[in-house]
């Protein structure tokens, strides 16, 4: 998760002004609806990741601020300039394609040069700026190859070299990493957000990687149907989902559905079965006693004990499967009703010593804050 | 069984492309003859080695000598490389906006497209041909049409000049020019034009800066399937030109026909076929290249 957000956060100082500000967007394709009425700001220097399923709209978003669609209604500014009828080349924005685009006639040097061509700076000072960017991307021996010549790691550098040798105020980052394998997916996202904090450039990002998103960004948009189910920071995403839909899309979950008997305050009690005690959870979003509403709960804040614990959440049910992880492992517990709750520990032990195994009556135990309870 | 898969297109070649060309560089070498067939000398193999002997001491380079003395030979090919590539330069004008459309219609249309562009192909080459007599002739359609319309007050000639010749060599050879154009302009990633724009390229620029450069091996591909044809091309001149279009196409039916000297036809015909021989090897070499891209 990222560390910034401790000292980073300006989306709650209400005197910053926002870098970019959608305000009431909408974008129609035909009578397909792709973005419905969106309000967002984007605040200079930060890392924001639109997130969500494919066909959410999120591409289309970012579209949007690159110049490469006009919003249907409503109206985008960015630094405070209308973007209305403003072409892609016009903007100080530019976009990392998902496909990097880098030009295949040109080498290196020439792509990462191309957009400077094209700008006020003088030509004595290119070279300068293109050594500068080779540098920043450890991609000096590389200069004067083509793309097909260097690998997919390498080809993702040079796009994004090209992207910032403008210095855009804004950076669009399609998808960046999804050509790549895990590891080195991995390795870039790191690589990433040390050039986000080394240019001062604000980056939005374009993921269907959770993960990804959790990683880099200091803020986290997840949509789903051309709406913003959800802008908040990678913590609070996950620790305080506001909707059912946003607690399962990111990471794994428990969901529980049932009523809320009593809503008293942060605490809530779900009645979600006959003849067992209420579960106790966390007020979510707009829960109203009485009304149907869902506990939802992460698999590693359940524990897993032989013995009967002592907690204010406890279920009784038998273990019907054990995924190995390697370094954890989930254990699928079937409970009386037939529902099943994963609990997910930390395999600090070797797998030898493991006391749970297969078809094992354990008991399922979680503290009061471990889960909240959300409106379906 | 591989093998005579192999063997298959390879004795093709033997037969209908070395066999011939090894005929025709024999007659180059002989001398002309009031005889079936008109050329000496004749390979008798009853007459055993040292028939051969003499039939090999007879032949020469006698036909190669006339063509550089009379001057009308490489005027002609002089003026079939200026007429073929002028011609060229037409198709690639006209092909390359065709094939830029098609490329850029939307994907449910561009069968279509393709289909018009195949479609001349149904019907004969020679009537083609024919049918641009009755446009371009003094009573043709379109000095008809001028006429109607008031933009000229008397006929212009057009049919049997040489730029009758250009309109025909542009007209037949116009797919040639854009099916492989229109093979990499389909190909281009949309996200390099975008990408260009993104970098402060307006459309225009993005085109001369992206489009163009990455059409290229369609571009060369199709000048030289447009080119090679057309500077042997013998219908076209023959039918469309005046007397005096001058093309080594025509020169060498002449030859071949009227006068029948096929001696001094058939060193026509190899010298044009070692001028051919350049483009061919470079059009290979555009070709090897773009594969090597591709991979």
């Amino acid at each position: 998760m990222s560390s910034a957000t401790v000292e980073f956060s300006p989306w709650t100082d209400p005197d910053t002004t926002p870098l970019i500000s959608f305000e009431g967007v909408t974008k129609r394709f035909g009578n397909f609806t792709a973005i419905d009425n969106i309000n967002l700001n984007i605040y200079p220097r930060e890392f924001f990741a639109l997130l969500g399923p494919s066909g959410c709209g999120k591409t289309t978003l970012m579209r949007m601020l690159g110049g490469f669609e006009e919003a249907t209604e409503g109206t985008i500014t960015i630094d405070g300039q209308d973007m209305a009828g403003i072409p892609a080349n016009k903007r100080a924005v530019n976009m990392m394609f998902q496909s990097y685009a880098l030009f295949p006639h040109l080498t290196v040097a020439d792509n990462i040069a191309f957009g400077l061509h094209r700008s006020p700076m003088p030509k004595s000072e290119i070279q300068g700026r293109v050594d500068e960017m080779l540098r920043l991307v450890q991609l000096q021996k590389f200069a004067k190859r083509k793309p097909h010549q260097i690998s997919g790691g390498q080809r993702q550098r040079v796009a994004l070299a090209r992207a910032l040798a403008k210095a855009p105020k804004l950076l669009l980052l399609d998808e960046p990493l999804g050509a790549l394998d895990k590891k080195l997916r991995q390795e870039t996202q790191f690589e990433l957000m040390d050039i986000q904090e080394t240019t001062g450039t604000t980056f939005v990002i374009v993921t269907h990687d959770q993960e990804e998103a959790m990683t880099v960004a200091s803020r986290i948009a997840v949509m789903d149907n051309g709406l913003l189910k959800q802008v908040d920071t990678p913590d609070r995403i996950y620790e305080t989902p506001n909707s059912v839909y946003v607690a399962d899309f990111i990471g794994d979950v428990n969901i529980i559905t049932g009523t809320a008997t009593t809503v008293d305050g942060d605490a809530t009690q779900l009645t979600w079965a006959e003849g067992v005690a209420p579960i106790k959870g966390m007020t979510g979003a707009r829960v109203t006693q009485g009304e149907p509403a869902s506990f939802v709960i992460r698999p590693e804040k359940v524990s897993i004990n032989k013995s009967e614990p002592e907690a204010s959440n406890k279920v009784q049910g038998q273990v019907l499967d054990i995924a190995y992880l390697g370094n954890m492992s989930t254990y699928h517990v079937e409970l009386p009703n037939r529902q099943i709750i994963k609990s997910q520990t930390a395999n600090n032990r070797r797998i030898a010593r493991r006391d749970i195994t297969w078809e094992d009556t354990v008991w399922l135990s979680w503290t009061e804050t471990a889960g909240i309870v959300l409106r379906d | 069984m591989r093998r005579l898969l192999i063997a298959i297109p390879y004795i093709w070649l033997l037969l209908l492309f070395l066999v011939p060309f090894g005929i025709v560089l024999k007659i180059s070498l002989s001398d002309y003859a009031l005889s079936i067939p008109p050329f000496t000398p004749q390979l008798d193999l009853s007459t055993g080695w040292q028939g051969f002997a003499e039939f090999w001491s007879q032949l020469d380079m006698e036909n190669y000598w006339f063509l550089t003395d009379d001057d009308l030979y490489w005027k002609a090919y002089l003026s079939s490389l200026q007429i073929a590539a002028l011609s060229t330069f037409f198709t690639l004008l006209v092909g390359f906006p065709i094939a830029y459309g098609m490329a850029n219609a939307p994907e449910h249309w561009r069968p279509t497209l393709m289909l018009l562009i195949i479609l001349p192909f149904w019907t004969s080459f020679l009537i083609r041909v024919y049918a641009w007599i009755g446009i371009l002739s003094n009573e043709g359609f379109l000095n008809q049409f001028l006429l109607a319309i008031g933009l000229i007050s008397a006929p212009i000639k057009i049919l049997n000049t040489d730029i009758a010749v250009y309109i025909g060599i542009t007209y037949t050879y116009l797919p040639f020019m854009v099916l492989p154009i229109y093979a990499t302009l389909e190909k281009l990633d949309g996200s390099l034009l975008e990408a260009a724009e993104d970098l402060g390229c307006t459309r225009l620029q993005a085109f001369w800066a992206v489009t163009v450069p990455l059409s290229k091996p369609g571009v060369i591909a199709g000048c030289f399937l447009v080119f090679i044809p057309a500077l042997g091309e013998f219908v076209i001149p023959s039918l469309l030109g005046g007397s005096d279009t001058l093309m080594i196409g025509k020169v060498l039916w002449e030859e071949f026909f009227s006068n029948r000297d096929w001696p001094v036809a058939s060193a026509v015909a190899i010298i044009l076929l070692l001028i051919l021989v350049i483009p061919i090897i470079l059009f290979q070499r555009n070709e090897q290249k773009q594969r090597e891209a591709g991979n």
